[in-house]
């Protein structure tokens, strides 16, 4: 028997050719952006980031944990990827991710690659990234804040990536929407949580280990002072 | 307050991804995910095909081939994966990375 390992993943066969073709478009867009956001600001510093950041992403991905009925659900990994490193290069994180699970583990679709990319990484980090910065605004600069903002954009980018799927399976005429779209929204709203507390935790582990490594962030940074040590290596 | 080094951020961070993907993975649930539920429930589930270049995955189904302990087989699969996408992200990282002949942002010494 074949056993697909689909999750949000969505396996080859979902999804028409238009569908399938739009969707690529969309994601090689979204990456071309990411190159030339990363040309302009990844400093040599942060170039090993994007390799542990995606290897926790794909290990944590692994990681399915049950939900009510049967179901289990897994880290998407999006929000945490743009809180870290911003939206655009996130968007190159999680496709490193989502093809290397394509064509090594045979887990989601080699023609629906660009609809998981877009579905589980560039929506995602693109809604993080815009709705960081409009919280930066909104909310009290404090940590606490931060994270409970952090939650919420996880959660959100879920069913974001679940709507976007349903829509996709419904214009692709595999399953009406009115008969998709409750089903989905319904399980994702559950494995939301899960996201919701895995970034939390990552990002908080961060935070406390190098809250200068968030990209995204909308709490008052201690400035100048507390750098003075860490400066002090580079006079010469 | 003791800041860590980025060297130090990033071999802790792959340990820890290395942990989860070798040790924990083999226990995670097996239950169908989200989308595998409701397009077996909503009768479209048969829809799902394989890719032809998908027919020889290298880990087919995060099973590494010739392990008959499936756990084993998961966690061996785990950790090349973790490897792998390390590598490839660092790789592609070092390959796009802003080169500074531009004179960046800091002031660089001209």
């Amino acid at each position: 028997m074949l056993n697909l390992p689909v999750a949000l993943h969505i396996p080859d066969g979902f999804l028409s050719n238009g569908v399938v073709a739009v969707l690529w478009v969309a994601a090689i867009a979204a990456l071309a952006v990411g190159l030339r956001v990363a040309n302009r600001d990844l400093d040599e510093a942060r170039v090993p980031l994007l390799g542990v950041l995606a290897a926790f992403i794909f290990a944590v991905q692994m990681l399915n944990f049950p939900v009510a009925g049967g179901t289990s659900g897994h880290l998407l990994g999006a929000t945490l990827a743009a809180v870290l490193l911003g939206p655009w290069i996130a968007c190159l994180v999680m496709a490193v991710v989502i093809t290397t699970q394509a064509l090594g583990f045979a887990d989601g679709g080699v023609s629906a690659l660009g609809a998981n990319i877009v579905n589980m990484g560039v929506l995602g980090a693109l809604l993080a990234g815009y709705l960081m910065r409009a919280g930066e605004h909104m909310l009290p600069k404090t940590q606490g804040a931060f994270l409970a903002l952090v939650g919420g954009v996880a959660w959100l980018s879920v069913m974001v990536a679940a709507t976007a799927t349903s829509l996709q399976l419904a214009i692709s005429g595999t399953v009406p929407l009115g008969t998709v779209l409750p089903a989905m929204l319904g399980v994702h709203a559950l494995i939301g949580i899960g996201e919701s507390v895995i970034t939390v935790a990552a990002v908080s582990a961060v935070l406390a280990s190098r809250p200068d490594l968030i990209a995204l962030a909308t709490f008052d940074r201690p400035q100048a002072t507390p750098q003075a040590p860490a400066a002090a290596g580079s006079m010469s | 307050m003791s800041k860590m080094s980025t060297r130090a951020f990033v071999i802790l961070g792959l340990a820890v991804a290395i942990g989860l993907a070798t040790a924990i993975s083999p226990y995670a649930s097996a239950h169908p995910d989200g989308l595998e539920k409701v397009a077996e429930k909503k009768d479209f589930l048969d829809d799902g095909k394989l890719h032809s270049i998908q027919e020889d995955s290298p880990i087919p189904d995060y099973a590494f081939p010739g392990i008959d302990n499936e756990r084993v087989a998961t966690g061996v699969s785990g950790f090349i994966g973790v490897l792998f996408v390390f590598a490839l992200g660092y790789g592609i990282a070092y390959l796009i990375r802003r080169r500074d002949s531009s004179g960046g942002r800091s002031g660089a010494p001209a």
